[in-house]
């Protein structure tokens, strides 16, 4: 591989990082209110919102169930509005965050509510109001949950931006397909593989490290 | 003069360490109470309670009207699924009766607004079979949540938590995680949370079930303690007639959803009128050796044989076992068979059961108001038991 091949795959591994890292903190940002409103209205819950509940879980499924692509092509002109373009880096947030925000929604949504009910009792019972009960009760205990489904969502996160190629984003995922694929330079493909690889196990040893400290105490 | 030698028995027992109760502990236990204890009344006027669940309506509590005197420590019991819970929840409106009153301190608490119910509900602390403690924080965290929400200065929070602790016994622990306490300790943790608002009500939702023997009774007799330090009403559920008989002033027997009866402990106790009362009190009380039951009589037929007689205490009036009176009217030969008595809150009730020489007149002698509240004969035995 030729010095430029490797500044290259540094580029993209640069690309790869901000498209991801981007998202992955607006699918967090985003997502876990969507979680906690979720597990609130749900019947039974500290909110009575039925239709709203409803109305948000159908959108939610709906953003799910649209492939990647798909939303990628079907987002262009939400794209445009937003980021002014259509191509490069910052085109693929947009479709990246769109998608990753209900799939992290739904698993923040089964972490929160295998929160004990007694737990949420006991915090109404010395006094705690709504919002002492997300803060000091549901995201505390939840904790250890939201960050491995955390962690898989920005592991899927990282295979979806390969698409991005497709908006000209570029990322690693377009360098393998260009290189690999479309060129038959195997070395390259390879070496963007492996720095897949690489990436995907750092983020997953993070997140593991990190519900394993929390589930320790 | 009896009284005194009966304080004396229990001292004994005490140190000989066969029960925990001390001759304090089973003295009314509004002795010793602060005087200007007024706060922490609870009553319960007409409360329903209805469930709407998806297979349709559930019944839970009815016609439930009973006061909660401030101070005392008032007992629920009754069969599983009697509503127990329900009515204890209405106290902090963790549960909504779906009609009639409760009164806190004589306010109806069914109306207040969101304001009012959090402000209640630092009036009102409750303790959990499960503990219901948080994971995610230390003791500290735990018992310091209830002040931290309502914006107590941190300064403020730290001596309240420090001086709970203390008082719970579980000093040195601030920074320990609740999955490294035992079930008695994250009880403690519980206790303390629950009392770090400065209370006056304290509802306790079986909260020994799931302690062993010896955990329960130092829970009890640190509420025991709890209740007559501070003064505070204690309403605790439970399943152990044991635990009733130990620290409460008054029981309440429900029976699905409706009050089956009520009084003081030593009245329901030693003279339980309602079907579920006995069924509940069923395990405390011993019965007959299955050796005797299958060898005895109902009739005597003249020969010389042995009666078995049982008196029963309800506790009434002062009238005690005395040994004296019932031998002078039973005469030589008597002994004690079985004994199933016991002393509450100062009033001895039960069984006693004699063996005594078979005579024409017996049942003639034994019905006799200064022996017994009542006597009956059990059966005869032509051998000698
Ligand atoms: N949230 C609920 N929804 C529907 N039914 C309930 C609910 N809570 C309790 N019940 C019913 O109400 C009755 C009384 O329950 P509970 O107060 O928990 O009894 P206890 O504490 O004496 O065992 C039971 O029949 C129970 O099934
Ligand atoms: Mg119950």
């Amino acid at each position: 591989m030729t010095p430029q091949m490797y500044d290259r795959l540094w580029h993209a591994f640069l690309d790869t990082l901000t498209m991801v890292g981007v998202s992955a903190i607006v699918a967090l940002l985003a997502g876990i209110p969507l979680a906690v409103f979720l597990v609130l209205s749900a019947p039974g819950g500290l909110i009575h919102a039925p239709r709203a509940n409803r109305v948000l879980g159908a959108v939610i499924n709906g953003f799910r169930a649209t492939p990647f692509i798909v939303l990628l092509v079907a987002l262009l002109p939400f794209t445009r509005l937003v980021t002014g373009t259509t191509i490069g880096v910052w085109a693929a947030i947009v479709p990246l965050s769109i998608s990753a925000t209900p799939f992290f929604a739904r698993i923040a949504e089964v972490s929160l509510r295998e929160v004990e009910h007694g737990l949420i009792e006991a915090a109404q019972a010395i006094g705690c109001r709504r919002w002492h009960i997300i803060r000091h009760v549901l995201l505390p205990e939840a904790l250890p949950g939201l960050i491995g489904g955390f962690t898989i969502t920005v592991v899927s996160m990282i295979g979806a931006s390969a698409m991005a190629g497709a908006v000209g984003a570029g990322g690693l995922g377009d360098m393998a397909i260009r290189y690999g694929y479309q060129r038959f330079d195997t070395t390259v493909m390879l070496a963007v593989i492996v720095v897949l690889i690489a990436t995907v196990c750092i983020v997953q040893f993070i997140g593991d490290t990190a519900v394993r400290r929390l589930r320790a105490r | 003069m009896s009284a005194a030698l009966f304080d004396a028995a229990d001292d004994v027992t005490r140190v000989v360490g066969v029960t925990s109760r001390s001759a304090e502990e089973s003295a009314p236990s509004s002795a010793g109470r602060p005087a200007a204890v007024a706060a922490g009344s609870i009553r319960f006027q007409k409360v329903e309670k209805t469930y709407l669940s998806s297979a349709g309506p559930v019944r839970a509590l009815t016609d439930i009207t009973i006061d909660v005197p401030a101070g005392s420590v008032f007992g629920i019991i009754g069969r599983s699924g009697a509503g127990k819970s329900s009515l204890l929840r209405t106290v902090n409106r963790l549960e909504r009766p779906t009609g009639g009153q409760v009164l806190v301190d004589g306010e109806d608490i069914s109306a207040f607004n969101e304001d009012q119910l959090v402000a209640l509900r630092r009036r009102v602390g409750m303790i959990f079979q499960h503990f219901n403690l948080l994971s995610a924080k230390t003791v500290f965290g735990n018992v310091a949540l209830p002040l931290v929400v309502a914006g107590v200065p941190a300064q403020e929070v730290r001596t309240r938590v420090a001086e709970v602790l203390k008082l719970v016994g579980l000093e040195g622990k601030e920074n320990t995680y609740p999955s490294r306490l035992s079930g008695g300790q994250k009880q403690r943790v519980g206790i303390a949370r629950a009392l770090v608002s400065r209370p006056e009500i304290l509802l306790c939702d079986e909260a020994t079930s799931a302690l062993d023997p010896e955990t329960t009774l130092s829970i009890l007799s640190l509420l025991k303690d709890i209740n007559r330090r501070l003064g505070l009403t204690i309403v605790l559920i439970t399943h152990e007639m044991s635990v009733i008989r130990e620290i409460c002033d008054h029981v309440l027997v429900l029976e699905a959803g409706r009050i089956a009866e009520t009084g003081r402990v030593w009245e329901v106790f030693g003279n339980p009128r309602h079907e579920a009362t006995r069924a509940l009190l069923k395990p405390l009380d011993r019965g007959l050796p299955d050796d005797l039951t299958e060898r005895l009589t109902s009739l005597w037929n003249g020969e010389p044989a042995t009666a078995l007689v049982e008196f029963t205490y309800t506790g009434a009036g002062g009238l005690q076992p005395d040994l004296a009176r019932l031998l002078a009217v039973l005469g030589d030969g008597t002994r004690i068979i079985q004994s199933n008595l016991d002393r509450i809150q100062s009033h001895v009730s039960g069984r006693l059961i004699v063996a005594s020489p078979a005579r024409a007149d017996l049942q003639h002698l034994i019905a006799n108001p200064e022996l017994a509240h009542a006597a009956r004969i059990i059966g005869y035995d032509a051998a000698d038991v």
